[in-house]
């Protein structure tokens, strides 16, 4: 018995080094893992953001007021805008056609006498609506400005009559609003995808592409055996490729971890073994690495970029997607990596997710084990 | 008896109208080499493969060392060692951990470990090489590690799928005489499938396969003594090309197989005393017509002649072109390099209108190289070359124009159809309306497409892939035909047919410079370079180049013999 398990044990071992000899000597294998990472927060935390600041928008003042003149310092003042200031409304729309502002703010010669006369006057705002949500977050801080705009008046006593009721909003988990501290925790899903499910789906493809998987299935390897081998390198490479995305969003992006990294490594582990689980389902049965790639960006890479709120809030997408994301393992992952990043170790919130990962995580590996022989045929 | 590998009635299909075999039934023993030989697509591999439980069959049973491959796996597995086509070895591990992987896997470990690898070592050649990547090693080197790999265990029955497909003829040689070893000293059992014929020779028994079904069974030396009588060599008058009497005489009736050896057709007859001799279209050419000793060769090239459509292949009665006329491709002192590495190391050569010249060598030896450089593929590191009268470094697109070129893969679609292919490729020749039409029709004919112009070019059979891709770089009558490694994972009846096509093209008048690693293949060459490590190791006419070769001890080489001397005689100038 014990020389049956020795035996076992040198083939799972000797498979595995040769695994790890692979890795090192294939500089695409270490990109993957380890360069896409980098690339992919470089990517997102500088160059995609959904925060919409200095926004380039055309000012008509066409009135000469103390009062229009305070509301335009305050546009200037702003890190949300960058006011160009023109003459004609001609001119206004003319830069809006030529995509060079965002918008128009024209202020009517009447302006200050409407003000005077009846305590309120109209502020026109014109928007480039082709991207809704810019266009929505752009009206909000515009009408942010003029709020405080015309607090200030009150309080200086130029204007009458607080409103009886004021909203006093407060962000929770993400309080400066910022991208980035959103972005960043979704992204490590998006790495450990790339390593867990295409890296070894393609590494599988391969053996079989070139000809050693049929050398190695003649000799006394069990497919037990060839599945720990090619999950302990690639679990370890995911989870080294979280490690730096999640330093990187610490150290360039400032991006808060305010629950412990131990959990994050515990949610993590559950992950990657889910997307390994998948990789490996893939890769058995797919023999090219063609489609071995083709069907891991589309079974793992796509919806954990589209169907895992990393992106977008899960709960306004439509029912059938909401519905459809419930079986794409990210989902649950980015869920607890957003609460461990911006709340903290909320066990009560996080446990539906933990428990559906290894769920997950048990059945796709389970399939890859039932799925993988000791044959060259199914 | 049931020592080796049983089969009874073994059945495998993958699929309707895809039985790959339908009721095998051989035995092969322990202590003893059997060979599988037969056409692409007789079964070899999947009867191979079932041995080793890698499939499982459909019918019928095959047991190994008296093992069942579905219920016994591992333990057959334990006994067994198995080399799949290409070798299955890591490029990217050495050769050292190539071995210990192997080792590891099959539970070798320790001083047992150490014994066997310097064994293994020393038997293959190997030693020098342990922190050599696989992938840098040349192909000999590379077919002997991955037999090393196989051996770690010491099997009690060893499987190998075509071990020496495209490897040079001295590790050839040497592989079977480490084969030979294995058998005479520790009486292991081995089933080889194999795609040259001589090879055959060397196996106790042989079984003949085609299209799954087992046509014959027994030592290569009965199936030869059963051809006495009817195997010819047909010598030609002075000044006749062996290949143009080998044109005439394939297709005759009675005629069962035409070669060429040593610048004489063979010729293979029907049945005993058949007057191959009388044939009117021989009257003029033969100088002599001798019976000769029959080989396996005859006898499989025999049984499987009846079996196959005929090929008809047509060639003009008198040459339109005569050879030796005009320079048709200049070389002079080629060279290419990738980085430090130099793989052409200055070769130089003429090729005439009308000839077929071949470049040959094992896998590495740089005729591919130097190959993709002649149709412009790859640029010219250094040195001259012109084609078709044009030089390549300064006017290689026009040069293109006046090429046909077939790649070594099947490069047409898969998803058009023969027709659908033709016209494709002669629009991208330039061809169009009436032209066009016409040329296809001829091509059609020719190359006995026509029943077939409506099948889609994935579904045809290997041979007909070849005949399309053929016609394919045809189309646009080109003046000279680059062919790589046409014959390359052909099997030898198909090869047949396309060195005789090949030479319906040459007798056209259209120059032919074709590749190739199956040295025997060089007789259907007017001239050729044998290349080995990047350089010229001969260059010449058949004839010329086995004269090099003669010696007290081989007075009659074949090419390959010649081969083997000349990289003897290189290697000994070295040391």
């Amino acid at each position: 018995m014990s020389g049956q398990a020795a035996g076992s044990l040198r083939r799972t071992s000797g498979f595995l080094r040769k695994e790890l000899l692979q890795i090192l000597r294939d500089p695409s294998s270490i990109a993957l893992a380890l360069v896409m990472p980098v690339v992919l927060i470089l990517l997102f935390g500088y160059g995609v953001s959904l925060d919409a600041e200095h926004i380039p928008v055309a000012v008509v003042l066409d009135d000469r007021g103390s009062a229009s003149q305070d509301l335009l310092a305050r546009l200037e003042g702003s890190p949300y805008f960058e006011p160009r200031r023109v003459s004609t409304v001609t001119d206004a729309d003319a830069l809006m056609a030529r995509h060079e502002v965002q918008g128009v703010v024209r202020i009517g010669p009447d302006f200050e006498s409407r003000l005077a006369a009846t305590g309120t006057a109209p502020v026109q705002l014109v928007l480039n609506g082709v991207d809704s949500n810019r266009a929505r977050l752009v009206e909000g801080y515009f009408d942010g400005i003029v709020g405080t705009w015309a607090a200030a008046r009150i309080a200086r006593g130029e204007a009458a009559a607080a409103p009886l009721v004021t909203v006093s909003p407060r962000t929770w988990f993400n309080a400066d609003g910022r991208s980035t501290n959103f972005l960043v925790p979704g992204l490590v899903a998006l790495v450990m995808t790339l390593t867990g499910a295409l890296l070894t789906a393609l590494v599988v493809a391969r053996e079989w592409e070139r000809g050693t998987m049929e050398a190695i299935l003649v000799t006394p390897l069990r497919a037990a055996e060839f599945l720990i081998a090619k999950i302990v390198p690639y679990y370890l490479l995911g989870m080294g490729g979280m490690t730096l995305c999640v330093v990187l969003g610490l150290l360039l992006f400032d991006v808060p971890l305010r629950g412990s990294f131990a959990s994050l490594l515990g949610v993590g582990s559950l992950f990657m073994l889910a997307s390994l689980g998948m990789g490996l389902a893939i890769s058995s049965t797919v023999r090219t690495q063609f489609v071995a790639a083709q069907a891991s960006i589309l079974a793992g890479f796509l919806p954990a970029f589209f169907l895992s709120g990393l992106l977008f809030d899960l709960d306004s997408t439509p029912l059938p997607i909401r519905l459809i994301s419930h079986v794409v393992p990210a989902r649950y992952f980015v869920g607890a990596s957003h609460t461990l990043f911006l709340a903290g170790d909320l066990w009560s919130v996080i446990w539906p997710d933990v428990l559906a990962l290894a769920a997950m995580a048990t059945l796709l590996i389970g399939v890859a084990r039932r799925r993988t022989g000791i044959r060259i045929e199914g | 008896m049931n020592d080796g590998v049983v089969a009874e009635s073994l059945r495998k299909s993958f699929g309707p109208g895809a039985d790959a075999l339908r009721g095998v039934s051989f035995a092969a023993g322990r202590g003893a080499i059997t060979g599988l030989v037969g056409p692409d697509g007789a079964g070899k591999s999947t009867l191979l493969r079932l041995a080793a439980g890698l499939l499982l069959p459909d019918g019928g049973s095959v047991r190994v060392l008296g093992l069942d491959p579905d219920g016994e796996v591992h333990e057959l597995r334990r006994r067994i060692g198995y080399m799949p086509q290409r070798f299955g070895l890591y490029e990217d591990l050495s050769v050292q951990e190539n071995l210990r992987l192997f080792a590891d896997l099959q539970g070798v470990v320790g001083d047992r470990r150490d014994e066997q690898f310097e064994r293994l070592a020393t038997m293959t050649g190997l030693a020098p090489f342990g922190d050599r990547l696989a992938g840098q090693l040349s192909g000999g080197m590379k077919q002997k590690l991955g037999l090393a790999c196989a051996l770690v265990k010491e099997p009690e029955f060893l499987l190998l799928d075509e071990p020496t497909v495209g490897v040079d003829p001295l590790s050839r040689r040497e592989l079977w005489q480490i084969v030979d070893t294995l058998v005479d000293e520790h009486g292991i059992g081995v089933l080889v499938s194999t795609a040259y014929l001589d090879e055959a020779e060397r196996c106790g028994d042989v079984v003949v396969l085609d299209r799954g079904e087992v046509l014959d069974i027994g030592p290569p030396a009965r199936f030869a003594a059963a051809m006495r009588g009817r195997v010819f060599a047909v010598t030609p008058r002075p000044g006749v090309p062996p290949r143009r009497l080998q044109a005439a005489l394939s297709g005759q009736p009675g005629v069962l197989d035409v070669s060429m050896r040593a610048g004489r057709v063979r010729a293979v007859a029907a049945a005993d005393g058949e007057p191959i001799a009388d044939l009117p279209a021989l009257a003029d050419d033969v100088a002599e017509v001798a019976a000769t000793t029959p080989c396996f060769e005859d006898a499989f090239m025999a049984r499987l002649a009846g079996r196959s459509e005929r090929v008809q292949v047509r060639a003009p009665a008198v040459p339109e072109r005569t050879a030796g006329g005009r320079v048709a491709v200049q070389v002079r002192d080629l060279r290419k390099h990738f980085g430090d590495f130099e793989a052409v190391r200055g070769v130089s050569f003429e090729v005439h209108e009308g000839e077929i010249f071949g470049l040959l060598g094992p896998n590495g030896a740089g005729k591919s190289t130097t190959f993709r450089m002649l149709c412009g593929l790859t640029s010219i590191s250094d040195g001259e070359a012109t084609v078709a009268g044009r030089d390549l470094r300064r006017a290689g697109k026009r040069a293109r124009a006046r090429l046909g070129y077939m790649a070594q893969k099947f490069s047409l679609y898969g998803s058009l159809s023969v027709l659908e292919n033709l016209r494709f490729f002669g629009t991208a020749y330039g061809l169009a309306g009436a032209r066009l039409r016409t040329r296809i029709d001829e091509s059609l004919a020719e190359f006995g497409l026509g029943d077939r112009r409506r099948d889609t070019a994935a579904t045809l059979p290997g041979g007909y892939k070849q005949r399309l891709a053929m016609a394919a770089a045809l189309l646009h009558e080109p003046d000279i035909l680059f062919l790589d490694e046409p014959t390359s994972g052909v099997d030898p009846v198909a090869r047949r047919e396309f060195w005789l096509r090949i030479n319906a093209v040459a007798l056209a008048g259209t120059t032919v410079v074709v590749t190739t690693h199956f040295m025997e293949e060089a007789e259907y060459c007017d001239r050729m370079l044998i290349m080995a490590r990047g350089a010229e190791l001969a260059i010449g006419t058949p004839a010329e180049i086995r004269a090099t070769a003669r010696s007290d001890e081989h007075p009659d080489p074949s090419i390959e013999d010649a081969f083997l001397i000349l990289a003897e005689r290189r290697t000994e100038a070295f040391a």
